[in-house]
């Protein structure tokens, strides 16, 4: 950055600014002329989309914070307040809401995408490592944000999960006692969590910059996976991408619009519109509806592992089902080293596509069974042994499968070059129906 | 300027690794307090007992009290009740406890009303309530069943429902704490 070349601008202001702080040079190559793959597809919009509702997410959520208070007695009240009284409060919440939901459908999208199409292979290891970064940073964010209305699924969401780190030996308990400031998850907790709910949006950001930046030294991947070879295979970034993404944006804000104005509490929790009460739990503690794959998981492991035939236990179930729910999400930071066939895209490896898309419907069904209660059934099974049965492809998927595929699958023939294969596409369709090439 | 450049290479590197170890020792006494500091509090300490008159509890019922922010459970248990705790197979029972080491007058249980799960409160404070499978209480959370020393029986919680340390100052009067 900064080095380098600059560019000329006619501009005598610009020009001005820009020979002592070449930020115009800086947007003019990364977003202006930068050389990306002609052949994106739709799933090349969330990463833009994503950025937007992060953006969303920390001006709504500044508003808010102008008017909420962090404190156990004040805290609903407050929210309802902002809901009742503040000039447009409730949008802004409903907003700050529903952003979060559409932040995650987004980055989702985003990072089944990268799976897909090998998006995380070499050379953008790093590019991905920094996404998972972002999703953890993410899942923290929202968590903590959960907590601050303060209602009902606040307060024993937070005891749920806080107290899974109670699991860790020897330790486990000082951790909670530490997170907590107090003996349960009361005033300081939430004092806190309002403290790092203001902090952890700009984490985020800072880690965004650094995801972007490593994509502009490697270059996008593409839906065909290959290496971009020149000119050809290119088109710069604007006005064409900025286009595509601008009507990507548009198409997700409306679904967005659409949830907040006429849905806007249905993706959230009616219990947690009841004041928060430390002496009664809510029959059924469901989390947001982001995190009930991971639930699954963690609720997946409901038996010891220990020496067989004994009574010594290596790892009780609580430690066995932190371990799963986290173990799931820090397989995907060596998931570059699980998966090492040399082809990215899921197009030309039919039997990766296959077991792919069974990860994805497994993932989706561990969200269900995350939000069943524990002892609920599907077709007259227990759904505990379906959350086990899902949880166990989930991790085969990662450990077995994707190390194997690496290794025996041969993979389609790839095209030799984006813009042959592109021409082709469009040569086939217009052989199919002649009006329709231009 | 030296002569021995060897030994200005060991000295540097001296120096540097001093440097670093300094450098860590320096930043981990600054983390310390500001850690510390998020721990609780004296005033989150000093609220740490509680006195209860548990006089107007009838037999068979029970009453919950805060202590430390949570619930405390205190049941005046029925003879039935001390007599099922008491046939218990110990070895039988997850978390192993004969029901004389959890109380201190075998009519008064005093337990902290928190699932050792992942810290919901269980049902079973009232008549109404669910009460589980062994007649104490109910953990509606993952389905764990603790009995009439609220003892786990059955369900993913570890452990017992924890005691709380307790005194009788007086016949009627407890102090949690
Ligand atoms: C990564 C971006 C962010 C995410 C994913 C996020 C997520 C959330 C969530 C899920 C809630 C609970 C909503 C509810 O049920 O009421 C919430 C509440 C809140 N957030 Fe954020 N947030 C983000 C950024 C911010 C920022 C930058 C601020 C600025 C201080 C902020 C301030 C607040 C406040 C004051 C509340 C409580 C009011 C309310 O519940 O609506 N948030 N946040
Ligand atoms: S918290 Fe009680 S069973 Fe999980």
């Amino acid at each position: 950055m900064g080095s380098g070349q600059r560019e000329q601008f006619d501009n005598p202001v610009i020009e001005w600014v820009d020979s002592r702080l070449p930020v115009f040079t800086m947007m003019q190559r990364e977003y202006g002329v930068f050389p990306t793959p002609r052949n994106f597809n739709y799933f090349w919009n969330f990463g833009a989309i994503a950025m937007i509702m992060l953006v969303l997410m920390i001006v709504t959520g500044i508003v808010l914070a102008m008017h909420y208070t962090a404190d156990v007695t004040k805290s609903f009240d407050a929210v309802e307040r902002i809901m009742r009284e503040v000039n447009g409060g409730w949008l802004i919440r409903y907003m700050h809401m529903n952003g979060a939901s559409f932040f995650f459908i987004a980055v989702y999208i985003h990072i089944f995408r990268g799976m897909y199409y090998g998006s995380f292979k070499k050379p953008r290891e790093l590019l991905w490592i920094l996404g998972v970064v972002i999703f953890l940073l993410m899942m923290a964010t929202a968590f903590i944000g959960y907590v601050l209305p303060w209602g009902q699924m606040s307060l024993w969401g937070a005891t749920v999960i806080t107290n899974l780190f109670s699991a860790i030996p020897l330790v486990g308990d000082s951790i909670v006692t530490l997170l907590w400031g107090g003996f349960s998850v009361d005033n300081p907790t939430l004092t806190r969590f309002f403290a790092l709910h203001y902090l952890l949006p700009f984490v985020i950001f800072a880690v965004v910059f650094l995801h972007v930046w490593a994509l502009h030294v490697t270059g996008s991947n593409n839906p065909l996976g290959i290496d971009t070879k020149g000119p050809q295979d290119t088109l710069p970034f604007h006005p064409y991408y900025t286009m595509k993404d601008t009507f990507g944006v548009l198409v997700f804000l409306l679904f967005f619009v659409l949830v907040t104005f006429y849905a806007p509490n249905m993706l959230g929790h009616p219990d947690n519109y009841i004041p928060a009460d430390p002496l009664v739990t809510p029959a059924h503690i469901v989390p947001e509806w982001y995190f009930l794959p991971f639930y699954a998981i963690l609720r997946a492991i409901t038996f010891d592992i220990g020496v067989p035939f004994t009574e010594i236990v290596i790892i009780s179930a609580k430690l066995g089902g932190v371990i799963a729910m986290f173990g799931a999400i820090a397989l995907w930071f060596v998931l570059p080293w699980l998966d090492t066939h040399p082809i990215r895209s899921a197009r030309f490896r039919p039997l990766f596509r296959t077991f792919f898309l069974i990860l994805v419907a497994d993932f989706i069904f561990l969200g269900y069974i995350g939000s069943q209660s524990a002892d609920a059934t599907l077709f007259g099974i227990p759904l505990s042994y379906m959350g086990l049965a899902a949880t166990a492809y989930y991790f085969i998927f990662f450990i077995a499968i994707l190390p194997w595929l690496s290794r025996n699958e041969k993979g389609r023939d790839l095209p030799t070059s984006i813009h042959e294969a592109v021409l082709e596409q469009k040569k086939s369709k217009s052989e199919m129906s002649p009006e329709a090439a231009e | 300027m030296s002569t021995d450049n060897a030994d200005d290479n060991s000295r540097r590197d001296f120096l540097q690794m001093t440097g670093a170890a300094f450098g860590a020792v320096g930043a981990v006494s600054f983390a310390a307090p500001l850690i510390n500091s998020l721990n609780p509090a004296k005033d989150t300490l000093a609220l740490a007992t509680t006195e209860v008159d548990v006089s107007s509890i009838p037999v068979g019922e029970a009453k919950t009290v805060m202590w430390r922010g949570k619930p405390v459970f205190i049941k005046h248990r029925t003879p039935e009740e001390i007599e099922e705790a008491r046939s218990v197979e110990i070895s039988a029972l997850p978390d192993k406890q004969a029901d004389e080491e959890r109380v201190q007058k075998p009519e008064w249980l005093v337990v902290i009303g928190i699932c050792t799960h992942l810290g919901c409160v269980p049902t079973g404070q009232k008549q109404s309530d669910a009460h589980g499978d062994y007649d104490g209480w109910f953990c509606p959370c993952h389905g764990s069943h603790y009995d009439t020393s609220a003892r786990i029986r059955k369900g993913p919680a570890p452990k017992n429902l924890q005691v709380p340390p307790y005194e009788f100052i007086s016949d009627t009067v407890i102090k949690i704490g």
